[in-house]
């Protein structure tokens, strides 16, 4: 009996097998957070609404996209009180610019499942060119893409008039988020 | 002459220092409450937490100094009930002195902001964020600030009534001179 072409079948449609395009995200997963520093004091915070389109082949990863749109009435910022505020013409200017949004314009491989992503982010109609790191890792049910970024808030004039100063409320924001997504 | 009508002056100026950082940061507290959220605000939060964090530290200081350190006796004539009340009142000032600053501490943490002391030294969060648990704390916190109002009232009054109504040398127990005015 001979199986060497069975198993030789098998290794070639391996890496095929493998080859998953991850374009489903899992909004339940999937998180964005903030922190900044008030008077020294870290702060954090979040949004809970967002949605996510991305398409991602680790086999391909210059072919990678990714668009987030957020909803910015889903904010944490910290407390009660700075949710109502950040709705304000100074903060967010929120009746005028509801959404905040990220899409991406190019992804480059750096090795061991770490990925550069530049992108634009538009935020209260100002839009700036942004560079992310992004980690990949691949999981059972769904892989997640782990990054972060230094976000000023005053290049999107988050924060104007008397908000404007540096020293009370910082001009740093770190932001932190997790897609899950899967290939189904 | 060896009995010492005087506080040593290390408790002198704890009782002093700490009784204006006490006398800044009530009316503080109640002023910045009912601000609107602005920058000045934060800015007022954090000094009157500053202070509390202060004072937290020098009743630590203040109190090991008094457990080793024997106060000068109260003047003669004053009543049994009166030295009771003395000490009680003591106690408890004492006592809302180390609880104030605590709730406050705890109460900053359940609301989600941790208590940096100067903008540089992070206390750590005690208790984990909780809305509810803030709301509660901060009826804690200004019901223990009352007493305190009340105590301090008291304190205040009785040292002014023996020392001008019934001419006990009492004010300069906590005061800077040296000199014996008996």
């Amino acid at each position: 009996m001979n199986i060497t072409p069975w198993f030789l079948l098998a290794a070639l449609a391996a890496p095929a097998a493998h080859a998953v395009e991850y374009h489903t995200v899992l909004p339940k997963q999937s998180t964005i957070h903030f922190e900044f520093r008030q008077m020294g004091v870290p702060v954090k915070g979040g949004f809970k609404r967002f949605n996510t389109q991305m398409a991602f082949d680790p086999a391909k990863p210059e072919a990678a996209r990714a668009q987030v749109e957020i909803d910015l009435a889903s904010i944490d910022a910290g407390s009660p009180e700075a949710d109502d505020e950040s709705a304000g013409k100074l903060w967010f200017n929120r009746s005028v610019y509801p959404k905040a949004t990220f899409v991406s314009s190019q992804v480059r491989a750096l090795g061991n499942n770490r990925y550069e992503m530049r992108g634009t982010l538009t935020l209260k109609g100002r839009s700036r060119e942004m560079t992310v790191p992004v980690t990949y890792a691949p999981g059972k049910n769904a892989a997640t893409f782990d990054g972060g970024f230094v976000l000023k808030r005053l290049d999107f004039g988050i924060g104007e008039g008397v908000w404007a100063d540096v020293s009370t409320v910082a001009n740093e924001v770190q932001v932190r988020f997790r897609i899950a997504a899967t290939g189904n | 002459m060896s009995t010492e009508t005087r506080y040593s002056t290390p408790a002198i100026v704890l009782h002093w220092l700490m009784a204006l950082l006490i006398l800044a940061g009530f009316p503080l507290g109640l002023y910045m409450v009912d601000l609107p959220l602005s920058p000045d605000k934060l800015k007022l939060y954090s000094y009157h937490k500053w202070i509390g964090v202060t004072v937290f530290l020098l009743v630590a200081v203040r109190l090991s100094w008094r457990l080793t350190h024997t106060p000068p006796p109260l003047p003669a004539g004053i009543a049994a009930w009166q030295r009771r009340a003395s000490a009680v009142v003591h106690g408890l000032l004492y006592l809302l002195m180390i609880a104030i600053p605590l709730s406050g501490w705890l109460m900053s943490s359940a609301k989600g902001f941790q208590t940096v002391w100067f903008g540089v030294l992070p206390l750590p969060d005690l208790i984990e964020k909780d809305r509810e648990l803030g709301q509660v704390l901060a009826g804690v916190h200004k019901a223990l600030n009352f007493s305190l109002l009340a105590l301090v009232i008291l304190h205040a009054g009785a040292a002014l009534k023996h020392h001008f109504i019934e001419r006990q040398p009492f004010l300069q127990r906590m005061g800077w001179s040296r000199k014996e005015r008996t």
